[in-house]
C-alpha cells in the first residue's frame, strides 16, 4: 500500500517502508535507554495490570492489533505484550492544542494505550467551545435544583414507558462544574486522567514559543490540534531544526521526530503525517492552506459594498480614529458592540444591509465554523496514525488525508512532493556562487536572495561545526570578523560543493544552504539577478 | 437565550437557527452503546439534539474501559446503557437523556412500536438478520435509520430512508447565476447607462465586471453576426484589446475580475443532471397527498417551461465586484428584484397546482417558496434501497470490476464485513475470536466470502488474501479511534438528515482505516 517513494536530495530514493522501519528501530532504542534511566523495567510497571483483578481484558480490542502478527503491517512490526507495555510506559506523546481537536486527541490517545501524554495550550475555556470541546462543562439549567438533590439522586427514575429510564442528574452536575475561564490544558488533562485510569496527562498552560526548544526533544511524536498556520509553522521549523543530515544528504534517523497534524473547517478537514527530512514539511506545501481574505483599504474607506466591508472599516480604521490610545480587544463585548454599532451606521450611510452582531464577530475574529463530528473524525485519524507510527501495527496512510463531509463522505489520501528548495527542511537549499566569493559577499548574496531574505536579518555562518562568522556575542564576532574578507572556498577547505549552516534570530531552526562553486571570475550575482 | 446562541455559535454559522431548531426537535435512538454508538451520540449531544435514548442490555466490563470513554471504573458491572447515558448527559444538560436496559434484538421482537417515538435511529454493531428486521420496522414507521459498524480497522455505514429531499444542499462549488449571456431588460437598461470607453479614468476602473462582461460580449456579437465567441480565449482577447486601448493604469481590479469570470459568459450554470432527474421524477405528477416539496418541484417545472425560458428562478445573489458603492448596490437591487419577481411567478404556479389538487391555494407560504427558489439549482432527492434489496443484490459483476482494480480493498472489505456476520451466524462467534483458531478461521471466512460473492453473481474473482487474514486478526475488536471515526461520520450524516441541509451519503460507505481512505458502493 505504501509504495510511494520519497526522493531525498535527488541522491537517494528510499521507500517509506524502509524509512519507517529505521525510524521504528530508533524508537525501540530510545525506549530501551529510557527504561534503563527509570531503573524500573517496563515489565514491572505493566504487571500492575495483570494482577488478577479481571483487568487483563481491558485492552482486549486494541491487543488484537498489538499482540497478533499481521500481513498488512508496518515494517519491523514486532507484536507482543512488550509493545503495549511500551506504549503504556515508555512513549511520550505531546499534543499541541487542547481545543476541538486537542480534546478528542487526548481521549483517543489515552484509549489507544498511550500512557504518557503532555498537552500545551495557552487558551482559557470560552462558552463557544462547548459545542465540541467535550472535556469542558458548563451548567446551564436547574443548577441549584440539582445541587440540592444531589445526595439522593440516582438516575433510576423509571419513566412512563415501561422499560425507559431517565437520566436526571449525574456526577458532573453534582459537582457543579463551571469550567469557563479556566485553562484548557489543565481542565482537559484532569478530565482525561479522571476518566481513563493509568494515563498521565501533564498540562502546560503557555504558548508554544514559551517553551525551550529542548522541551520538544523529550517526546517521540508530536501531534498538532491547532487552528493557526503560524503555530504550525513554528513547530514545523523547530522539529525540522532537530534533523541532522549525513554527508550524503540523508537524515540521521535518530534526530527525526514525526509530526502528525489535523485541521478542520465545518464539514471538512485534513490529517497529515510529517516525517521531517523524509516527507514534505509544512513549508514545502504551504499552498495546501487557503490564503486569508483581506480587503483593500481603499475599498473599505471609499467604496464599501458588503456588510464585511463596513465591519472591517469600523474595526481597522474607525476604532483607531475615534478611540485613540485604546487597545482593541475582540473578547471585550463592549468593544465588539461598538464595532457593530459603527458598522451598522456605515451600512445605513451606504445603503448596505445584512450587518448582524454575529457577522461582526465572525469577520473581526476571523471565526472558523467548527463542529464536533468533523473534529472527531480528523482527531481519531491523527491518533490512529500516531499509534501506527509508534507500533507499526498497521500500514500507514499516504501522508495527507482529505476529509469532505458536505456532499456524501470522502476520505482520500493525496501524495505530494518535498520541495528541494524548502528553507525549513531541505538538507541544503542549492545556491551557486562564484569561486572567488568572499564570506562577506556570500552573506550579502544570502540577504539579497528572494528565497531567504525575509527570513534573515543578521546571518551567522558555520561550516561543519566551525564558526566562520558569528554576529554575536561580541567576542566571537571580533574573532571571526577577519574571515569576512577571506575567500569562502578557502574557508571550506577547498570543497567545491558542501552545506553551510546559517543561523539567524529570525529563524527558529537552522537554514542549510548547499553551496556549489562555479568557475569564472567576473560573473557576479547571477543567481540573485532578478530577485 | 443568549447563552444558547453563544454555546452553539460555531455551528449556527454552518446550519443556521433553523438547522439548530431541527436538531432540538429531534429524538434520537442509539442501539448498542459501545464506542461507536457512544461517540456518535457524543457529537449529537454536544450539538444539542432534543433527546436521546440508549438501548443496550450489557453490563460495563473490563474491555469497555479500554475502548469507551463514556464508562469508568466505578461503573464496572453496572448497566452500560445507564452509565453511558449519564456521562453523555453531562456534556449538555439541555438534552434529555434516557436509556433502556434491553438488547436491541430483543426489543425488535417484543416491541417494534417502541421505535415510532424517534426521529432517527442509529444502529451500531448489529448483525445482518437483526438489521433486516429493524430496517423494515423503521420504513414502516417512517423513522430515519443510520447503520454503523466498526470492525477492527474497517468500517461500514449506510443510511436507510425511503426518500429524503434536500432544498439547502449547500454545494461546495457554486457557479454564480449572473445571466451575463442573456441579460433581462432591466439589467440591459442598467448596462446601457455605462460608457465603458469613458475617458474618466476613475469611472473606468470602477465599472462592475458584470457590466463589462455583458457589454464586451454584446460588442463581440455585433461584430460577429450575432455569434458568441467560440471560446473563452477569444472573449478574453477581446477584453484585453479593449482594455489595452483604454488602459491608463496597469491593474484595474474590475478588469482583472472580468477576465477571471469571463468563462461564465460562455459556460453559464446549466440544469444539473440531479435537477433534471428531479424534474422528470414521477412524483412531479402531484395529488392531494403530495408533500410540499414535490408541489414546488411541479411548479418549478412549469416556471422553467414558461417564464424561465429554460432557466430556473434567479437566486439573486451576486459576488462582490470592484466598483463604486452606488454602482454595485444598484446592480445588486436589479438582481434581487428579478429574483423576487421569479418568486412571485413561482407562487402563482404553486397556488394554481394546489388548487388543482384540491388543497388550500395558500397553504405553502411565500417564504417557503422563496427559500426553495434560492436553491433550485442544487435540489437533491435521496432514495435508499431497502437493506433486503441490498443483501439480495445481484451487483456481483460491479463488485468483480471493482475487485479487479489495483486498489480493491474497499469492495473486498464490504464482502468480508458481510461475511463475518454469516460466520457468526454459523459458528456463534466471530472469526479470530480465539488465538488458537486463527488459521482455520481464515479459510472458513474465505469460503463464506466467496459464497456471498457467488450469490451476488460475482463469482470467480479472488479476494486479497492479506485482507482476509487481517479481518480475522481484527477478531471483531472495536478499536476506539476507528469507532470514533465511524461514529463521527454517523453523527454527521444524522445532522445532515435532521437539518435537511447538505447531501447525505447515497450508497454503502466503506472505510479502510489502514489507508485512511473510503469508497461509496452502490449495489
Amino acid at each position: 500500500m505504501h509504495r510511494w517513494e520519497y526522493h531525498i536530495c535527488n541522491i537517494h530514493v528510499v521507500t517509506f517502508e524502509t524509512l519507517t522501519w529505521m525510524l521504528h528501530s530508533t524508537f525501540c532504542l530510545q525506549r530501551l535507554s529510557m527504561a534503563d534511566q527509570q531503573q524500573q523495567p517496563s515489565s514491572l510497571l505493566s504487571s500492575r495490570i495483570d494482577d488478577g483483578s479481571g483487568m487483563e481484558n481491558r485492552w482486549r480490542d486494541i491487543e488484537r492489533l498489538l499482540l497478533r502478527s499481521g500481513n498488512l503491517v508496518g515494517p519491523g512490526f514486532e507484536p507482543g505484550p512488550e509493545l503495549r507495555e511500551a506504549l503504556q510506559n515508555d512513549f511520550r506523546v505531546l499534543v499541541i492544542g487542547a481545543g476541538g481537536l486537542g480534546c478528542e486527541l487526548l481521549k483517543d490517545l489515552a484509549l489507544s494505550g498511550f500512557g504518557h501524554i503532555d498537552v500545551i495550550d495557552m487558551d482559557t475555556i470560552d462558552v463557544s467551545n462547548l459545542n465540541r470541546q467535550f472535556l469542558f462543562r458548563i451548567v446551564t439549567q436547574s443548577f441549584h435544583l440539582l445541587i440540592d438533590f444531589s445526595h439522593t439522586l440516582h438516575y433510576y427514575l423509571v419513566s412512563a414507558a415501561k422499560h425507559e429510564q431517565s437520566v436526571a442528574g449525574s456526577h458532573a452536575l453534582r459537582l457543579g462544574m463551571q469550567d469557563v475561564g479556566k485553562p484548557k490544558s489543565e481542565v482537559a488533562a484532569a478530565r482525561v486522567m479522571q476518566r481513563v485510569k493509568g494515563v498521565t496527562v501533564i498540562p502546560h498552560f503557555c504558548k508554544i514559543e514559551d517553551k525551550d526548544i529542548a522541551f520538544y526533544k523529550d517526546f517521540q511524536i508530536i501531534v498538532l490540534g491547532l487552528d493557526s498556520l503560524e503555530a504550525r509553522c513554528y513547530i514545523n521549523s523547530v522539529i525540522c531544526g532537530f534533523v541532522e543530515y549525513e554527508e550524503d544528504g540523508s537524515p540521521d534517523l535518530s534526530t527525526i521526530k514525526p509530526l502528525v497534524d489535523g485541521g478542520t473547517e465545518g464539514f471538512k478537514g485534513h490529517a497529515r503525517v510529517i516525517i521531517p527530512g523524509i516527507t514534505p514539511c509544512f513549508h514545502c506545501s504551504l499552498w495546501l492552506f487557503p490564503p486569508q481574505i483581506t480587503f483593500p483599504l481603499c475599498t473599505l474607506a471609499e467604496t464599501p459594498r458588503s456588510p464585511a466591508h463596513c465591519i472591517e472599516y469600523a474595526h481597522l480604521i474607525q476604532w483607531g480614529q475615534d478611540r485613540i490610545g485604546e487597545y482593541f480587544d475582540a473578547d471585550n463585548p463592549e468593544h465588539m458592540k461598538w464595532i457593530y454599532d459603527q458598522a451598522l451606521k456605515r451600512g445605513e450611510q451606504f445603503n448596505i444591509s445584512g450587518i448582524t452582531y454575529s457577522l461582526t464577530q465572525g469577520v473581526v475574529k476571523n471565526i472558523v465554523p467548527a463542529i464536533a463530528s468533523t473534529n472527531a473524525v480528523v482527531a481519531a485519524t491523527c491518533a490512529l496514525e500516531t499509534l501506527k507510527i509508534a507500533t507499526m501495527c498497521s500500514t500507514g496512510m499516504d501522508i495527507y488525508m482529505q476529509y469532505t463531509g458536505t456532499e456524501g463522505i470522502y476520505l482520500r489520501t493525496v501524495p505530494h512532493d518535498k520541495d528541494r528548495n524548502c528553507i525549513i527542511c531541505s538538507p541544503g537549499v542549492p545556491l551557486e556562487v562564484d569561486k572567488s566569493i568572499t564570506l562577506q559577499k556570500f552573506i550579502d548574496t544570502l540577504l539579497k536572495d528572494s528565497r531567504f531574505k525575509l527570513k534573515l536579518s543578521k546571518p551567522s555562518v558555520s561550516y561543519h561545526g566551525n564558526n566562520l562568522y558569528m554576529q554575536a556575542p561580541a567576542v566571537l564576532e571580533e574573532m571571526t570578523r577577519p574571515n569576512l574578507q577571506e575567500q569562502l572556498l578557502r574557508l571550506m577547505g577547498g570543497e567545491t560543493s558542501d552545506v553551510l549552516n546559517i543561523n539567524d534570530r529570525r529563524l527558529t531552526g537552522v537554514l542549510r544552504v548547499r553551496v556549489t562553486f562555479r568557475e569564472g571570475a567576473d560573473t557576479i550575482d547571477m543567481d540573485t539577478a532578478g530577485t | 437565550m443568549a447563552l444558547r446562541s453563544t454555546k452553539y455559535d460555531r455551528q449556527l454559522r454552518i446550519w443556521g437557527e433553523h438547522g439548530q431548531s431541527a436538531l432540538e426537535r429531534a429524538h434520537i435512538c442509539v442501539l448498542n452503546c459501545g464506542p461507536t454508538g457512544s461517540e456518535a451520540l457524543k457529537n449529537l449531544v454536544l450539538g444539542g439534539i432534543g433527546s436521546f435514548t440508549v438501548v443496550d442490555a450489557s453490563k460495563v466490563c473490563a474491555s469497555d474501559l479500554g475502548n469507551n470513554y463514556f464508562v469508568d471504573w466505578d461503573s464496572l458491572g453496572q448497566s452500560k446503557a445507564k452509565t453511558v447515558s449519564a456521562f453523555l448527559h453531562e456534556l449538555n444538560d439541555a438534552v434529555d437523556a434516557k436509556f433502556v436496559e434491553e438488547s436491541p434484538e430483543a426489543l425488535l421482537e417484543s416491541n417494534p412500536a417502541f421505535f415510532s417515538q424517534f426521529t432517527l435511529v442509529i444502529a451500531t454493531q448489529m448483525q445482518e438478520n437483526s438489521l433486516l428486521k429493524l430496517d423494515e420496522i423503521c420504513r414502516q414507521l417512517n423513522v430515519m435509520l443510520i447503520i454503523a459498524r466498526s470492525y477492527g480497522l474497517a468500517g461500514l455505514l449506510r443510511i436507510s430512508v425511503e426518500e429524503h429531499d434536500v432544498i439547502e444542499s449547500k454545494p461546495d462549488n457554486k457557479v454564480e447565476d449572473l445571466r451575463l449571456h442573456n441579460p433581462w431588460p432591466e439589467l440591459q437598461r442598467y448596462v446601457d447607462e455605462f460608457d465603458i470607453d469613458t475617458t474618466d479614468n476613475v469611472i473606468h476602473k470602477h465599472i462592475p465586471f458584470a457590466v463589462l462582461l455583458i457589454k464586451i460580449t454584446q460588442d463581440w456579437k455585433r461584430a460577429h453576426n450575432g455569434k458568441l465567441p467560440a471560446n473563452v480565449r477569444e472573449l478574453k482577447v477581446n477584453f484585453l484589446t479593449i482594455t489595452a486601448r483604454r488602459r491608463v493604469e496597469e491593474d484595474e481590479d474590475n478588469y482583472t475580475e472580468a477576465l477571471k469570470s469571463a468563462y461564465v459568459v460562455l459556460f453559464p450554470p446549466e440544469i444539473s443532471t440531479e435537477l433534471h432527474a428531479i424534474l422528470e421524477d414521477k412524483l412531479t405528477e402531484v395529488n392531494a397527498s403530495s408533500p410540499d416539496f414535490w408541489v414546488m418541484v411541479a411548479a418549478l417545472k412549469q416556471y422553467i417551461a414558461k417564464e424561465g425560458q429554460g432557466e430556473p428562478p434567479l437566486d439573486g445573489a451576486i459576488p462582490d465586484m470592484h466598483s463604486f458603492t452606488d454602482y454595485y448596490i444598484k446592480l445588486q437591487k436589479i438582481y434581487q428584484a428579478r429574483a423576487e419577481a421569479d418568486v412571485t411567478a413561482m407562487v402563482g404556479h404553486v397556488s394554481c397546482i394546489l388548487k388543482q389538487i384540491g388543497r388550500d391555494s395558500s397553504s405553502i407560504p411565500r417564504t417557503t417558496i422563496k427559500h426553495f427558489c434560492k436553491n433550485t439549482r442544487h435540489l437533491r432527492v435521496l432514495r435508499c434501497k431497502t437493506l433486503r434489496d441490498e443483501f439480495s443484490s445481484k451487483a456481483g459483476p460491479e463488485l468483480q470490476r471493482l475487485l479487479a482494480n489495483e486498489e480493491s480493498s474497499h469492495p473486498a472489505l464490504y464482502v468480508l464485513l458481510r461475511a463475518v456476520d454469516h460466520f457468526a451466524a454459523t459458528y456463534n462467534r466471530y472469526p479470530g475470536a480465539f488465538d488458537g483458531e486463527l488459521e482455520e478461521d481464515v479459510s472458513r471466512l474465505k469460503a463464506i466470502a466467496v459464497s456471498i460473492l457467488n450469490d451476488m453473481g460475482g463469482g470467480g474473482v479472488a479476494l486479497p488474501e492479506d485482507l482476509i487474514s487481517e479481518v480475522c486478526r481484527f477478531g471483531a475488536g472495536e478499536i476506539h479511534t476507528v469507532a470514533s471515526i465511524v461514529g463521527g461520520i454517523a453523527s454527521q450524516e444524522a445532522i445532515k438528515l435532521l437539518t435537511r441541509q447538505f447531501t447525505p451519503v447515497q450508497g454503502t460507505f466503506v472505510y479502510n482505516a489502514m489507508s485512511a481512505t473510503s469508497l461509496v458502493l452502490n449495489l
